[in-house]
């Protein structure tokens, strides 16, 4: 059977190419700071020595949009082509071709039908910067198959957390079943508090600090109690419109299983919190 | 109201390089020319028609005024509303004033909705 070696959970800051390459002189002072600890955090995968990555990520209105809106779907194609005009327009992310794994696309999708997830599917999917942002922090060579994975935390109605949190269990039985030799490392990102397009977006901090604060605690412990008990539609709206995106950490400590984390780092940028989580399965740390 | 209308239109508009200059330079004609020829076409289809939605009057103002603020008190999808904007004004409001100087802007002009429920995305 396969082999899950890692699981990954971060927050995803479309900015991070471009702030850690312009001129040092435009800098961020907080750049070179920011890239040891993302170079620090790709350490975690690389030595876990991942042959195939399923990522987990959440289509921002690129290719997914209002008249057609799937609460999760799968990709199951040969390759995937990557960034949207306007990704590059706004984040200077560029273009990417990541290689699929149809086989394992396949079965995952079966596996979580199975389990009583209805995926929506596609066979020509174009991935967006949810899914490339980690690429470019954990795997900058993009040398490895993806199976992607998107979750609607955009357009209500959302999922409830507690379902986000079974579909992780489910991702990682799937990858526990799956009939191969192949060594695989689950990587997701969403967010912590966020507000986008609103009267506290680009704060001198994020919208929350109190949550952010909170939320790594509770993921550090693997919580998912406290996380069930405390985090609904309604507090995540509180703390900032878009930090429904911590759906996709509720459903990365699924995958994980309600451990301690073996990896935490973060760091306050000018209006979020970064934050990266490695989960190594227990049976292999030992 | 058509909050999926409106989305559409800021969907289809920031996806587009030519769209975008157009709203850009000529709000008013764009809008116009949207709601004659491209609104009126089922996404991803060239050929099919759709004759379920149009603006109301409010709609069609906010979108020729590029007014960010209406559109996020109708309910337009926030995400949409920044990313659109950020297109349009991002470039100039750095060249005269700083790095997310637009952004500030525009959350300064939504201080009134700070501590209320945000009027829903929902559509």
């Amino acid at each position: 059977m396969a082999q899950l070696v890692a699981t990954l959970a971060s927050t995803h800051h479309p900015f991070y190419l471009k702030a850690t390459t312009m001129p040092p002189e435009q800098q961020l002072p907080e750049a070179p700071e920011w890239k040891r600890k993302v170079e620090a955090y790709r350490e975690t995968l690389e030595r876990t020595k991942p042959d195939i990555l399923v990522m987990i990520g959440s289509d921002h209105f690129h290719q997914i949009f209002l008249d057609n809106c799937p609460q999760f779907l799968i990709g199951k194609a040969e390759r995937y082509d990557a960034t949207f005009y306007n990704e590059e327009r706004e984040f200077g992310i560029p273009k990417y071709v990541l290689e699929g794994d149809e086989d394992m696309s396949r079965f995952m999708h079966q596996a979580l039908m199975n389990q009583n997830f209805d995926f929506a599917f596609s066979n020509e999917l174009k991935i967006d910067h949810s899914i490339i942002c980690p690429i470019i922090t954990v795997r900058p060579d993009a040398d490895l198959p993806v199976v992607p994975i998107y979750t609607n935390i955009f357009a209500p109605p959302l999922h409830t957390p507690r379902r986000f949190y079974d579909l992780g269990r489910a991702i990682r039985k799937a990858i526990d079943d799956y009939p191969s030799d192949k060594r695989v490392a689950a990587i997701g990102t969403g967010h912590l508090s966020l507000e986008l397009g609103g009267p506290r977006q680009f704060m001198e901090t994020g919208p929350d600090p109190e949550f952010d604060r909170q939320a790594i605690e509770w993921l550090r412990t693997g919580n998912i109690e406290a996380i069930l008990e405390n985090v609904t539609h309604e507090s995540m709206a509180a703390s900032g419109n878009a930090t429904h995106g911590f759906l996709n950490f509720i459903l990365m400590l699924g995958v994980a299983g309600p451990e301690g984390a073996d990896y935490v780092d973060n760091l306050d940028l000018f209006h979020t919190m970064e934050a990266y989580f490695t989960w190594y399965p227990k049976e292999q740390a030992a | 109201m058509s909050k999926y209308y409106v989305n559409k239109f800021l969907y289809t508009v920031d996806r587009d390089p030519e769209l975008l200059k157009r709203y850009t330079e000529d709000p008013r004609n764009l809008v116009a020319t949207w709601e004659q020829s491209l609104g009126p076409k089922l996404l991803n289809n060239e050929v099919e028609a759709s004759s379920v939605h149009a603006f109301t009057a409010e709609e069609r103002e906010a979108l020729i005024n590029h007014d960010y603020v209406a559109l996020f008190e109708m309910g337009a999808h926030f995400f949409l509303n920044l990313t659109l904007f950020i297109g349009m004004y991002d470039e100039p409001y750095l060249l005269k004033s700083g790095p997310l100087s637009f952004q500030r802007e525009f959350a300064a002009k939504l201080q009134h909705w700070r501590g209320k429920d945000y009027p829903t995305v929902e559509t």
